[in-house]
C-alpha cells in the first residue's frame, strides 16, 4: 500500500491478534482500537485557541496552549489487521491534508 | 436543446433548489441528482450545492464524498465534465480529491453570513468565462468552515498556474489563506468556491445578479464542447 505523505500516521503499542484467530468466530479476538486525530502542528486551530483563552479567563494561568482533536473508539474482530486500520484512519477518519492520526490497539480479552 | 445541468441533493443539502433555479434563469435545464443513485442522468455538467450534507458529521463533506453519485462525478470530472462545488459542495470536492486543500473552521470561530465582494482572478475556467478578469462581484457568503487551507507548496502552485479563481476583495472574512474564496482544477473544468452565486441571481432576492455569470459560463462551455 503506498503511503502518500511523509507525515503519515504512527502505529503505537500494537498487539496483533494471532493469525489463526480470524478463521472461527468463537475464537475471534474482539479488540478495542483507539484512533486519535489531531490538527497538524502548522494548521491554525481556532477552537484550541478559544479554549486557551477561556482557561486563562477562568484563572488557569499556566496553560499556554491547547489543541483540539478527535478520538475514535473502534471495536474490531480479529480479521482487521494493522494495514486495514491504517487505511481506515487515512481514508476516512482523518483528512491528511490538515490532520495527523495515531492508532493504538487495546486488546479486550488479552 | 438546452444543456442539462445536474444538481445533487444529499441528506442535509440546503441550496439545491436555488441552484436549480439559477440554472433555469440562465437558460439551462436543471436535472435533480440523488446522492444514493450512481447515475448522472446524461447531464452535461454537475453542481454540488451548499448545505450540511450528512449533518457535517466527521468533517464537512467527508461522508458525502463516498456517496454513490460522487463516484460518478469523480469519474466524469476526470473526463472533463464541468463541476461546480458551492460552499459545502466545495468541501465535498476537496474531500473527494477533485480539488486540492481543505476548508477549515473560520478564524475567530464565527459563522459568517454576509455579502462579500469577490475579485474574479481567472476567467479561463468553465464556470467564469463570462466575467472580465479582475471584475469585482457581490456574492453572499454563509459558512462556518470556509477558511481555505493548503500547504505553501500547493498555494504557490495554485497561484502560479492561475488556479485561484476568486479572492475576497475586501477584508478577509474567515482567515482563508491568501484570501482565497475559490479555486479550480488544473484543466479549469472543476471549480469550488465558498460564496453562493446561486443566491445572487436577481435583485429581488439577492444583493446582485452577479452570480448568474457562472451559470451562463458553463452553458457556453458545454454548448461549445
Amino acid at each position: 500500500m503506498p503511503v502518500p505523505v511523509a507525515t503519515a500516521g504512527k502505529l503505537l503499542d500494537v498487539r496483533c491478534p494471532s493469525p489463526g484467530a480470524s478463521t472461527t468466530t468463537e475464537e475471534q479476538h474482539v479488540a478495542r482500537v483507539v484512533v486519535e486525530v489531531m490538527p497538524k502542528a502548522e494548521i491554525l486551530d481556532p477552537q484550541g485557541q478559544a479554549i486557551t483563552g477561556a482557561l486563562s479567563r477562568l484563572g488557569f494561568a499556566g496553560v499556554t496552549d491547547v489543541r483540539q482533536g478527535k478520538r475514535f473508539e473502534l471495536e474490531v474482530d480479529g480479521s482487521v489487521g494493522d494495514e486495514e486500520l491504517e487505511k481506515i484512519a487515512e481514508s476516512l477518519l482523518a483528512n491528511t491534508v490538515i490532520e495527523d492520526w495515531a492508532i493504538r490497539r487495546i486488546d479486550g480479552d488479552a | 436543446m438546452s444543456a442539462r445541468i445536474g444538481v445533487i441533493t444529499f441528506p442535509g443539502t440546503l441550496d439545491d433548489v436555488d441552484a436549480s433555479r439559477a440554472v433555469k434563469l440562465a437558460g439551462g435545464e436543471a436535472v435533480s441528482l440523488w446522492h444514493g443513485d450512481a447515475d448522472l442522468k446524461n447531464v452535461d455538467a454537475v453542481i454540488v450545492p451548499g448545505g450540511f450534507s450528512y449533518g457535517d458529521y466527521l468533517r464537512c463533506g467527508a461522508i458525502a464524498r463516498f456517496s454513490p453519485v460522487m463516484g460518478k462525478v469523480v469519474e466524469a470530472a476526470q473526463k472533463g465534465m464541468p463541476v461546480l462545488g458551492i460552499c459545502n459542495g466545495f468541501q465535498v470536492l476537496c474531500e473527494a480529491g477533485l480539488l486540492p486543500g481543505a476548508l477549515t473552521r473560520n478564524a475567530g470561530l464565527h459563522f459568517v453570513c454576509r455579502d462579500e465582494w469577490l475579485k474574479v482572478e481567472s476567467n479561463t475556467t468553465a464556470w467564469t468565462s463570462r466575467y472580465e478578469a479582475g471584475a469585482e462581484i457581490l456574492i453572499p457568503l454563509k459558512s462556518g468552515e470556509g477558511r481555505y487551507q493548503a500547504s505553501e507548496k500547493v498555494l504557490d502552485e495554485l497561484e502560479g498556474e492561475g488556479r485561484v479563481v476568486f479572492r475576497f476583495a475586501g477584508d478577509n472574512p474567515n482567515g482563508s489563506q491568501r484570501g482565497i474564496a475559490g479555486i479550480s482544477s488544473a484543466n479549469g473544468r472543476v471549480v469550488g468556491l465558498m460564496p453562493h452565486p446561486e443566491h445572487a441571481t436577481e435583485a429581488l432576492t439577492g444583493p446582485s445578479d452577479d452570480g448568474l455569470g457562472m451559470f451562463y459560463s458553463v452553458l457556453d462551455a458545454v454548448v461549445n464542447a
